[in-house]
């Protein structure tokens, strides 16, 4: 274990995070704006890739596919939006957490109805391939750069769109205070259409982005939605902040628990068993860390509401 | 979506009324929504092909989703049994499911055909003379694959697996065989889609070649991203990885790939050429080994009951046994534990008119029988 | 907690109003179908109703939790879990005379069905107030995540844990016993599990009509109201959670008793999700809602996948219809709104 392979870990970790900080960022903004808890958002995540790999079949160009999935996934949840979320706005999180979990159902066999039981192909454009020298990093692929650039570019525009332009400004209105929007005018039907549009949109970018590098198939989006939860709920729901410092947490603790676990368990007892308890370890990892961290925090680390 | 496929238009076109025996009543649970849900369909769709084919209209083959849920799965094996009392139950993909249907239904009496899980239990301790396992026992693929690295000339392997039985018993079979020493070994979580970090220890170990097992979507995201990596170290596993259900969603990423299976669409015999042209013809692909499987499957119960009446088991059990049927994959028979012994070839993922597929390169082990073999009561 | 200020108050015992009447006609049903079912022969339809009777059991465990005391936990699977292992691993150890442990004392497995049901519930109570212990510390959506990572954890652990089986589960081989019954008759089972049933929603009644209900609540609608009258919320809040847990552990033995099997599919997270449609379907706070949530989501499980493998989706839209058009459940559609609103 050397230290550049130490270090390469954790680029990996920082790179795994900012994946899942494009996933969470979308659900933190419905939650922090419209106070809704939308299980689906793995869904939007999935319609974003299967568009980004059936525009890119059908075009040949992987960068019309990334458009194709982030209109796709923004049209989805606009549609959602007008025929189920808005009707949930204002009940518990109990019916959102059923509804949501409905469409989830819809929207998985939905899509194998249209598309089928088979995974599709969708694989990274020419010009991306192979990889870059990174200090202390000898071979670094060069699409995994590109998806750092990419989530720190959404991060900074989200950065600026809400504290910066006229939308923003309602955004961080509704966050404060729903009533008072409305009295003074916004059409608040219209901004909750446009931010849940706008969730379902990053996570439509975050599911071609990172399907290019995975697999798109149908039910992919239910693990990285679980992460993403995590990492919301750690970071303090509603902060955009706390999502970021949230997936960077668990990106790195879960890259460098299941890769240094098992060699520091090792010192304790055999290879093989090493291994196997350290992978065990390593997947209940997160959640211990979630679970440690609202003992002590109960609303998480940045709350949006603090 | 029950169906009864009673094999309605083959009853017209053939006469072959041979033995009056009693209808055969075959009761299939597999996975046909839901994740992994192609691996089902393939075995369906292997299964009905055989029928049509044979034309035999003494069979009736009724068909349920499991969703991939044993607690459903056992539910269904309940209807089949108590309510539909079929005389024969198949199609189970996953091995936890399999552990949780077939101990108790072969315990009742019903006879069980596994077209694709192969626990070690149920090949070891827990064998049984009403189940018989046509496709292999879990372990054997991998075992392949050991065998295959050292003719290789691989002295010093990387292998990963999730971390789930199947997956340890993957990397335990693999070093069963493979006599070199081991690069590293790393156990990665079930469901995993990110393989950066084990990517980078793999280049930091100096491994001269990769082993894995990594089913369904986490093997087409490893091998994506191992072919970005840039690193060029030879890469082998099981056929799962590389079956023609997923080849075409890893592309080219996978060519060249070496990866051990039972059977492969070019071996030469006019039983494989009439199943591959005829699925190509009927479902309008190319099958995988998971359809092959299916096929043989329903081709042993076919051949057992051309010998023996259903309703006299020890004479059905016997014929069975017998499995005079011929297999897609070439020479087949059943050991003492009621599962294969079998050819295990070395395949080679290869374009071939722009499609992605594997084509066989040699023989991995010759005549392969499980190790939980001698731990089965049976004769 | 954000849960509706409006669910009912239970209603304890068989009053004669529209709902009282669903809730007798509902448990008729329940029983005399297999009744009828068993006397000709068909074991499977008897088994059906032992599935339906045990979900439902799940349901009025989480009920207890979600609509009396406004807890919305998305990781009651791990009690489900937890309560199913206990009987596995019990049967396990019984099966091949090992013992479960034998450092500091020695445990043996059992299968004798009384001792696993009180361990089951007592092990999903030492694990809720654990859980209960650190989630209650949080509210809203943070409760309804902690307790879904809790659960989360627990999955990930059964999966990977090689003794007992990890992925694969366990079998369990012969059903456990209760002295001299005979546990494997599907209708003796059934009317256990019936009987277990009726007990779960009398003493979630009791429970709900005594002052420490009264108080869980006021909890639930009111923690501070709660706390100026002189009680401290959390350990009233605890206490319930505790109790839903150890209803749904116990639903949990009986479904690895049912299915002869127990694995981590017991544990996941989807499995959480059906528990809240039992609630959900039925009626939150319903003291029989569960009954009906549990019933309609089996014969739609079941029927439906018969016709379409795209029962999934056909399972979505009904449950996006009950939630968004039948406010109140299944139970709110016959016997109108609660009393309360």
């Amino acid at each position: 274990m050397t230290a550049a392979l130490i270090f390469e870990q954790i680029i990996n970790g920082l790179q795994f995070g900012l994946t899942l900080f494009l996933m969470a960022a979308g659900l933190t903004l419905v939650f922090g704006v419209m106070g809704l808890i939308n299980l689906a958002h793995g869904s939007l995540y999935m319609v974003g890739a299967f568009c980004c790999a059936w525009v890119t079949q059908q075009t040949g160009s992987f960068w019309l596919g990334l458009g194709g999935g982030v209109i796709g996934a923004a049209a989805a949840g606009a549609l959602i939006e007008a025929l189920v979320i808005r009707r949930l706005y204002d009940r518990d999180h109990l019916d959102q957490v059923l509804a949501t979990f409905a469409l989830i159902l819809i929207f998985s066999e939905g899509t194998r109805m249209v598309f089928g039981s088979m995974p599709l192909y969708l694989n990274i454009p020419n010009a991306l391939t192979g990889t870059v020298a990174l200090p202390g990093v000898e071979a670094y692929p060069l699409y995994r750069l590109f998806i750092i650039l990419a989530a720190i570019a959404v991060a900074l525009l989200l950065y600026a769109l809400i504290s910066k332009t006229r939308l923003g400004m309602r955004i961080r209105a509704g966050e404060s205070d729903r009533e008072m929007i409305a009295a003074l005018g916004v059409d608040i039907k219209t901004l909750y259409t446009i931010v849940f549009a706008l969730g379902a949109a990053i996570a439509g970018l975050s599911g071609a982005l990172v399907g290019a590098l995975r697999s798109v198939q149908v039910g992919m989006g239910e693990p990285v939605l679980i992460l993403a939860f995590v990492v919301i709920v750690i970071g303090g729901i509603g902060s955009i902040k706390g999502a970021l410092i949230g997936s960077i947490l668990i990106g790195l603790v879960d890259t460098l628990g299941r890769i240094f676990l098992p060699v520091i368990l090792k010192f304790f007892m055999e290879n093989s068993s090493a291994n196997s308890v350290g992978a065990a370890l390593s997947s209940m990892l997160i959640y211990l860390m979630m679970a440690g961290i609202l003992a002590v925090k109960p609303k998480g680390l940045f709350n949006a509401s603090n | 979506m029950k169906k009864l496929v009673s094999a309605g238009i083959a009853a017209l076109l053939s006469c072959t009324a041979s033995v009056a025996y009693a209808d055969v009543k075959v009761g299939m649970i597999t996975t046909l929504s839901g994740g992994g849900s192609t691996l089902g369909i393939d075995v369906r769709d292997g299964f009905e092909l055989a029928l049509k084919q044979s034309g035999n209209t003494e069979i009736e083959l009724l068909i349920e989703d499991d969703a991939r849920k044993p607690d459903v799965a056992k539910k269904l094996a309940d209807k089949f049994i108590q309510k539909d009392k079929v005389d024969i139950l198949t199609g189970i993909i996953w091995s936890n499911l399999a552990m949780a249907v077939v101990p108790a239904a072969t315990r009742k009496g019903t006879l069980y055909v596994s077209p694709n899980a192969g626990p070690s239990a149920l090949a070891g301790k827990a064998c049984h003379e009403n189940y018989y396992n046509v496709a292999w026992q879990n372990d054997n693929l991998h075992e392949a694959m050991g065998s295959h690295a050292n003719k290789a000339g691989y002295k010093k392997t990387f292998i990963l697996a999730p971390n789930y039985p199947a997956g340890t018993d993957a990397l335990k079979g693999f070093q069963r065989m493979y006599e070199g020493e081991l690069a590293g070994e790393l156990f990665t979580k079930l469901g995993q889609d990110d393989y950066a970090a084990e990517i980078a220890q793999i280049r930091a170990s100096g491994a001269d070649s990769v082993f894995f097992f990594l089913p369904g979507g986490m093997g087409i995201a490893f091998m994506k991203q191992y072919a970005q990596s840039g690193l060029d170290v030879p890469v082998m596993g099981p056929a799962f990885s590389f079956s023609q259900d997923i080849l075409p969603a890893i592309g080219d990423a996978a060519l060249g790939v070496a990866n051990s299976s039972q059977w492969g669409k070019d071996l030469e015999s006019d039983v494989n050429a009439k199943f591959v042209a005829g699925f190509k013809e009927t479902y309008g692909r190319l099958p995988s080994l998971y359809a092959s499987q299916g096929y043989d499957a329903a081709n042993l119960i076919l051949s057992a009951m051309a010998k023996a009446d259903v309703s006299d088991k020890d004479a059905f059990r016997a014929a069975l046994k017998q499995a005079d049927f011929e297999s897609v994959r070439g020479d087949f028979k059943f050991g003492n534990n009621n599962h294969p012994i079998q050819d295990i070839y070395v395949r080679e993922v290869v374009k071939e008119d722009g499609q992605i597929t594997n084509k066989i390169v040699g023989v991995a082990i010759k005549g392969h029988q499980d190790v939980y073999a001698s731990k089965c009561r049976m004769k | 907690m954000q849960v509706t200020d409006t669910a009912p108050k239970p209603v304890t015992g068989f009053k004669f109003n529209r709902e009282g009447a669903t809730n007798v006609a509902v448990m008729a049903v329940l029983l005399a179908l297999p009744l009828w079912a068993s006397s000709v022969g068909e074991d499977y339809y008897v088994n059906l109703a032992s599935l339906i009777t045990i979900f439902a059991i799940a349901g009025v465990g989480l009920n207890f939790a979600i609509g009396q005391g406004g807890m919305v936990s998305f990781g009651h699977a791990a009690f489900f879990g937890i309560g199913g292992y206990t009987a596995g691993i019990a049967a396990f150890h019984s099966f091949e005379e090992t013992l479960f442990m034998s450092v500091p004392f020695a445990i043996s497995g059992t299968n004798q069905m009384l001792i696993i049901w009180v361990v089951a519930m007592a092990l999903c109570g030492l694990a809720a107030l654990a859980i209960g212990a650190i989630s209650l510390r949080t509210e809203g959506v943070y409760f309804i995540m902690i307790t879904l990572a809790f659960a989360q954890m627990i999955y990930y652990f059964a999966i990977s844990w090689p003794t007992y089986g990890g992925e694969d589960g366990l079998s369990i081989y012969l059903r456990n016993q209760i002295g001299a019954v005979d546990t494997d008759h599907a209708l003796t089972f059934f009317l256990i599990c019936f009987g277990l049933l009726l007990a779960a929603i009398f003493v979630s009644a009791r429970l709900s009509g005594s002052r420490f209900g009264a108080a869980l609540g006021t909890a639930r609608m009111n923690e501070t109201r709660l706390a100026t009258s002189g009680i401290n919320p959390f350990p009233i809040k605890l206490t319930g959670f505790i109790i839903s847990a150890m209803i749904t552990g116990l639903a949990g033995a009986l479904f690895a008793e049912l299915n002869g099997f127990v694995g981590p599919s017991m544990l996941s997270w989807h499995r959480s999700g059906e528990i809240m449609v039992f609630v959900i379907l039925g009626g939150v706070g319903r003291l029989y809602g569960p009954v009906i949530g549990a019933s309609l989501f089996v014969l739609l499980e079941t029927y439906i996948g018969e016709w379409t493998e795209h029962w999934q989706l056909l399972l979505g839209f009904a449950l996006l219809g009950v939630v968004l058009f039948a406010r109140g459940g299944v139970m709110g559609l016959i016997a109108g709104r609660a009393r309360h609103d």
